[in-house]
């Protein structure tokens, strides 16, 4: 069955991905994903019941290490790379009103 | 050319410890080989001459003090753009990155390092690895050595177009659906995918953290082995390291496939695979089959599933990678907005390109309420029965033989028009990765029109050195049949 991507899911999706697109760029999106879906849609032709997700290719359990601190204060370095910088911190536009 | 340039790493490595070169005169003759490479290949984001060569002193000097004895102490070698280097602008080939300078070094180039190698400079590839053809790249395409009409493959297309054109001995690339082993076969050079986990990701830019593997591509099998052995090491920073006590890859570099069962998936050489390639693939099967090995065809199963779980897993966790880039603590920031959340948004929508884009919404979307079961779940349970079908192949075969990529490079400018076309190439390389499994692509012919055709072997989980004997043993006979046809036309 193709796949009907509503305006509104698209625009849920760029909230969620924190993109913001042209009318065009957006149009093209929602092509694009409507025929990637179809694509995937063919997932559906596997009966996975009863089959666990796999995330890793290997059973890794939680890997532990003690909490010690092992490098130094690097926040001058840190910071070299931030788009503004003032005190030591970085600056954002105001977060609250 | 300088003909030094010419040697694999290890023989470049002989001749500095046999003081017949100096690693500062190997990193001048490679620095050389960029200059007047570059113009045509553009394989390099950034080339750090200064750097290259004030290093190379500090090497030649621990060499001359005794302090540095290894197989490639002193030897030139170029990374992806995507691993972190201390002091040396890193990008991901990305508008978003194009000001980042890391404070500190991935986990595999530190090692590098340490074993003396000399860091030349950062490789082009896709944005955030997400391409097959280097095209992507917010720095211009990389172009294929051989002919500089057809791109590279990619994602790692500047890494192995910087090794095809002898710009650098050896270079590391990262894997996360065969951005390795695809631009080595279009590049005519050996490149390694290892079991997941057995290279630190530490400091490589993460893109679906799950599938991602660093590894070596070089002029040849003996010089990945070499690479990877010094790469793979168990790192506490990286959660998904392997504690692995087998690292001793060039123990493998034999010329013996005697008794070895080697199985060729039907499933790899039906619809879609060009003609030329088959027929390479199966000759290099025959040379193996000659020199001892079991050679039989058998079905795989599921090949036709390993794309679309992977672009569901790939993007989804690239999705939530890529949330990173915010514009606040380093990389790009827009310059007008109006408050937070518009300095995010505008801050991603220039900075990234459209591929990239497209894979962070389709992830995003696959990831959202009402469909994550649908379809990020589905994807991860295709994935176990994928795993499943490969644990099946290995209990019967010790390596699996097929083509690295469905046809050689394509033309530039082919590809990107339609990515989902452009997505069916990964078809062979793609499932090594959701099942975590070894893989090389080794050079086994030319095409008609003059490019190259890459072989590739996967192995089981922790069985890199069985498809390194593999490969190696088939080079050893190709170098022996070239050099008899040699003979026979002087005669």
């Amino acid at each position: 069955m193709a796949n009907v991507i509503s305006d509104e899911t698209m625009e849920y999706v760029g909230i969620l991905a924190k993109l913001e697109l042209s009318g065009e760029e957006r149009q093209q999106a929602k092509k694009d994903m409507e025929r990637m879906l179809d694509y995937i849609d063919k997932l559906n032709e596997l009966d996975t019941s009863g089959v666990e997700p796999m995330s890793h290719a290997f059973p890794v359990q939680n890997v532990f290490r003690e909490d010690v601190v092992t490098n130094t204060d690097m926040r001058d370095a840190m910071l070299e790379n931030a788009p503004q910088r003032r005190d030591g911190s970085f600056v954002v536009p105001r977060t609250v009103e | 050319m300088d003909d030094r340039l010419e040697l694999s790493a290890l023989a470049l490595g002989r001749q500095i410890r046999e003081r017949k070169i100096s690693a500062v005169e190997a990193v001048q003759a490679a620095l050389s080989r960029i200059r007047e490479t570059e113009e045509t290949v553009h394989a390099f984001v950034t080339v750090d001459e200064e750097g290259a060569l004030r290093r190379a002193k500090q090497v030649q000097q621990k060499i001359d003090a005794g302090e540095l004895s290894g197989p490639l102490a002193g030897v030139p070698a170029a990374v992806k753009d995507n691993l972190c280097t201390k002091g040396l602008l890193t990008t991901c080939a990305s508008r978003i990155l194009e000001n980042f300078v890391p404070p500190y070094s991935a986990q595999a180039v530190e090692n590098l390092e340490e074993a003396g190698v000399v860091v030349l400079g950062k490789t082009n590839m896709d944005e955030f690895a997400m391409g097959s053809t280097t095209e992507t790249s917010y720095f211009g395409v990389t172009r294929n050595p051989w002919n500089p009409e057809h791109v590279p493959g990619g994602s790692s297309g500047g890494s192995c177009a910087a090794v095809a054109a002898n710009e650098c001995f050896f270079a590391l690339g990262s894997d996360t659906g065969g951005s390795i082993r695809q631009p080595s076969s279009f590049c005519g050079v050996v490149g390694l995918k290892p079991t997941y986990g057995t290279v630190s990701r530490y400091g490589l830019v993460a893109y679906g953290s799950s599938l991602d593997q660093i590894g070596p591509i070089a002029k040849n099998v003996s010089d990945c082995a070499a690479v990877l052995e010094i790469i793979a090491s168990h790192d506490p920073k990286d959660s998904t390291s392997l504690k692995r006590t087998d690292l001793d890859f060039t123990s493998a570099l034999l010329d013996d496939v005697k008794g070895m069962r080697i199985g060729i998936p039907r499933d790899y050489l039906g619809e879609g695979l060009d003609g030329e390639v088959r027929q390479a693939v199966l000759a290099a099967a025959e040379v193996l089959k000659e020199r001892g090995a079991e050679v039989e065809e058998f079905d795989l199963s599921l090949v036709e599933y390993a794309i679309p779980a992977y672009y569901t897993i790939a993007s989804a966790e690239a999705s939530s990678n890529l949330s990173r880039f915010d514009g606040v603590k380093y990389g790009y920031r827009a310059k007008d907005f109006d408050g937070l959340h518009q300095m995010y948004k505008k801050s991603r929508s220039e900075g990234f390109g459209p591929e990239v884009k497209r894979r962070i919404m389709l992830g995003a979307f696959v990831l959202s309420s009402g469909y994550y079961d649908a379809y990020y779940l589905k994807a991860l349970r295709t994935k176990a029965l994928i795993k499943q079908a490969f644990d099946r192949a290995f209990e019967k075969y010790d390596v699996i033989l097929g083509p690295a990529a469905p046809t050689t490079a394509p033309r530039l400018g082919e590809s990107l028009a339609d990515p989902l076309k452009m997505y069916l190439g990964d078809i062979y390389t793609i499932s090594a990765n959701l099942a975590g499994i070894p893989g090389i692509s080794v050079p086994c012919g030319m095409d008609s029109r003059g490019l190259p055709i890459g072989v590739q072997l996967l192995g089981n989980c922790f069985e890199e050195k069985k498809i390194i004997r593999a490969a190696y043993a088939y080079e050893c006979a190709r170098a022996c049949r070239a050099a008899q046809q040699g003979k026979a036309v002087e005669a």
